[in-house]
């Protein structure tokens, strides 16, 4: 008697392609468990919801309580508000000046003022495009504290020789116009001239508005409870103008470029800017400043993009309570045992259960925040907040960061609810791991030092990839958590976070590998 | 209710780990207020620093824990299949909450005040070092001064309101994981906002909302005039939240089976 055995379906099928079926195992887990996809779709409108929230408060000065800011050739906001002696220069020519003094006044309150000068006021020549704010231009200038210096474009500085000038000793400036290339030099004596840099503008026009300038940001005030920035003014003598090329006949114009000062300073009640020809030159007093814009206390009144994403702690936690029950929901309900049996190279499993709710977390992520960060700028800017405007590297760099944000969150908390298979033990490790760090940071609870040790140890370093102001030594403010700042650099944090996730995660599979069910 | 009393409270005492984590809320806030109150300093009289609370902030730490104990002692039961059991031995519905409130919060009284009395213990032992000094107008912290006895005993309740919120809230959601969930959203999302919120006014309510920073002005011993909300108003605002929860929990625990 013969019976023929048929091997079952399962037997039958060939074995490769192993992965695959056990990646569509966990997402068909991942698809079939109703409060997983509610969560998700749920961390998207949670998200957007309390970004809204965040920015429903409309300003209180008005409309009018802080302007647009202009926005650099390299597409971010910037401050371009100074006092400016000028005439257009037709093509190519050259412009030559020797600073001799460089003074400032910083007001104490309304009324009255002490002398004193910014670090960064900025007496001398500028070649610009045209006398819109936010136009290119190429400049070289004194300043308060930091020497000669070469500046162009908002954010590129160059820094020449060191030291101050006197009436006996001036500092003698040159720049020259070539096509689209403008060259700095700097002369002790106005001979023996040095070059200090030069600068391509591309697309320069040809009549650009050549001609001498002051600006001063406000100061930096210390006090007890902390870090304020008082309104300034800079006044520098120049003499010796000397020009060479196509000029317009050699009648001097000047304006205070913007009416505002932007976020940089601005004039106190009792003084103004000014122009005075003296025997061979002028004597210019300024405030305000040519700089990106940064974050701080003197941008009180602008948001930044990352104001719109505050809804990503909310959707942070939801992921990352998903992610921990994602494994430890297998635990309580004995399938783990089932999952191993089916497939017994455990390190797989828990690679597969990764790529499953990590992309999902991710694509909640990168997709709240390509809603919100247009649509809370939108918002922000009727209800009267300018928006900090930062290139579309930047921008996209937040937005997709915003995703890979909860994508590592979620699957370190996969990893640790692996290790401690209790979800809320898991659940609070994660959350508290990340978020409160960042709270105790930034509520100036703690000491500068000790807030920006936790923003560099701890896995809150992560969020450093959602900071779009930059930093920039040519200008002051508190470069602190509380104002925006992380100590580390975006990508250097979110390698952070990743190495926290990395390190839970092989001892996740280590774990998982040597424990019985 | 004694009965049932004694019947959390072994449930309590037996479960595994459960030891552990109020050994945690102690060890946690000690060690969080100490590295705190080594870290920060007063440099001249006027440095606006409060020594109570400096010491205090700890507390901000062991909450959780308090928190996962009062998750755990609801969501355990759902997960288990434990809670039929007790809803037969005990078919009067509230009186199992009242007595699982009443054993989690006599715990967290006794973890509470270990936790706090050590650490203004040691914030007395370290802040005259870190210029809390009498040159600066700080005495050394004291339970015999008005202000800091207020922030001790105010951190003690705080810790156990923040439990009872987090039983009430695992007992509407019957599960640990979206109950601790929320609960840190709650604790968290608000101070957050608070910060980013440009508007002055709609920071403060944002502030006098949130179970955290209002509930945490009970720590408060100078400067209160700066305050968001009053300290014993801010443990109000949280002993409200704790209330809604429990109300919730209670009549969906009547309304619900189980």
């Amino acid at each position: 008697m013969t019976a023929t055995l048929t091997p079952s379906r399962a037997a039958a099928r060939p074995a490769r392609g192993g992965f695959a079926q056990l990646l569509h195992a966990e997402w068909t887990k991942f698809r079939t468990v109703r409060g997983w996809v509610a969560s998700s779709v749920g961390a998207v409108l949670v998200i957007c919801l309390v970004g809204l929230l965040a920015t429903a408060a409309g300003n209180q000065s008005g409309p009018e309580g802080t302007s647009a800011l202009p926005v650099g050739p390299g597409g971010q906001a910037v401050n371009d508000s100074f006092y400016f002696v000028h005439q257009p220069l037709q093509g190519d020519g050259t412009i030559t000046v020797s600073v001799s003094s460089l003074t400032g006044v910083v007001a104490t309150d309304p009324k009255s003022s002490r002398p004193g000068l910014a670090p960064w006021a900025k007496a001398g020549i500028i070649v610009k495009d045209g006398l819109d704010q936010g136009s290119a231009y190429a400049a070289m200038m004194l300043t308060g504290a930091h020497g000669v210096r070469m500046q162009y474009d908002y954010t590129h500085d160059i820094a020449g020789a060191a030291g101050r000038a006197t009436r006996e000793q001036p500092v003698w400036l040159r720049l020259q116009r070539s096509g689209d290339t403008v060259t700095g030099y700097q002369s002790t004596d106005g001979t023996k001239w040095t070059e200090v840099g030069s600068a391509r503008l591309s697309g320069l026009s040809a009549t650009a508005q050549v001609g001498l300038f002051v600006a001063s940001p406000s100061v930096e005030e210390k006090t007890g409870t902390g870090t304020g920035f008082a309104p300034a003014v800079a006044t520098g003598a120049f003499d010796q103008v000397d020009l060479g090329g196509r000029w317009s006949a050699g009648s001097w114009q000047q304006r205070q470029v913007s009416d505002g000062a932007g976020t940089s300073g601005s004039y106190s009640q009792t003084t103004k800017g000014q122009a005075v020809a003296t025997g061979s030159g002028f004597t210019v007093t300024g405030a305000g400043d040519i700089a990106p814009v940064v974050g701080g206390p003197a941008t009180s009144g602008v948001r930044t993009i990352e104001n719109f994403l505050v809804g990503a702690f909310a959707g942070l936690i939801i992921m990352v309570v998903v992610g921990a029950g994602y494994i430890t929901v297998e635990y309580r309900r004995g399938l783990i045992g089932v999952t191993l049996a089916a497939s017994p190279r455990r390190g797989r499993v828990l690679v597969a259960k990764a790529l499953v709710v990590g992309s999902i977390a991710f694509v909640v992520g990168l997709v709240s925040a390509a809603v919100m960060v247009p649509f809370g700028g939108q918002r922000s800017e009727s209800n009267g907040f300018p928006v900090l405007t930062v290139p579309s590297g930047t921008e996209l760099r937040v937005v997709v960061g915003t995703g890979l944000l909860l994508a590592v969150a979620s699957v370190l908390a996969l990893a640790v609810g692996t290790i401690l298979r209790r979800s809320a033990v898991a659940i609070t490790v994660v959350v508290v791991g990340m978020v409160l760090p960042y709270l105790l940071a930034t509520a100036s609870v703690l000491p500068d030092g000790a807030s920006e040790w936790l923003l560099r140890v701890t896995p809150a370093a992560g969020f450093a990839i959602q900071q779009s102001v930059a930093r920039y030594e040519q200008v002051v403010t508190v470069y602190a958590p509380g104002s925006g700042y992380f100590p580390l650099a975006p990508w250097s944090g979110f390698a952070v976070l990743c190495a926290y996730a990395a390190v839970a995660f092989a001892v996740a599979v280590v774990l998982l590998r040597r424990r019985d069910v | 209710m004694r009965r049932a009393g004694h019947a959390e409270w072994t449930k309590l005492r037996t479960e595994a780990g459960n030891g552990w984590l109020v050994l945690g809320v102690v060890a946690l806030t000690v060690a969080v207020g100490a590295a705190v109150a080594m870290t920060s300093r007063c440099d001249a009289v006027g440095c606006g620093e409060d020594p109570a609370r400096l010491s205090l902030t700890g507390v901000m730490v062991g909450q959780v824990v308090v928190a996962i104990v009062a998750v755990l002692m609801v969501g355990n039961e759902y997960s288990s299949g434990m809670m039929k059991t007790t809803l037969a031995a005990m078919p009067r519905r509230l009186t199992v909450l009242g007595a699982k409130v009443c054993v989690l919060t006599a715990v967290m009284l006794v973890a509470g005040t270990v936790a706090v009395l050590a650490s203004l213990l040691t914030g007395r032992i370290v802040q005259p070092d870190r210029g809390f000094t009498e040159a600066h107008g700080y005495g050394a912290l004291s339970l015999a001064d008005g202000p800091t006895l207020r922030a001790a005993v105010g951190s003690v309740l705080y810790l156990v309101l923040i439990g009872l919120l987090s039983l009430g809230i695992a007992m509407v959601v019957r599960s640990s994981a979206t109950a601790i969930g929320i609960v840190l959203a709650l604790l968290f999302i608000f101070p957050i906002l608070a910060q980013v919120v440009a508007d002055p006014d709609w920071q403060r309510h944002l502030q006098q909302i949130s179970p955290m920073t209002a509930g945490l002005a009970v720590q408060s011993t100078i400067d209160l005039g700066k305050l968001p909300i009053g300290p014993w108003k801010g443990l109000g605002v949280l002993a409200l939240w704790a209330a809604g929860a429990l109300t919730a929990g209670g009549w969906l625990l009547r309304a619900r089976d189980a």
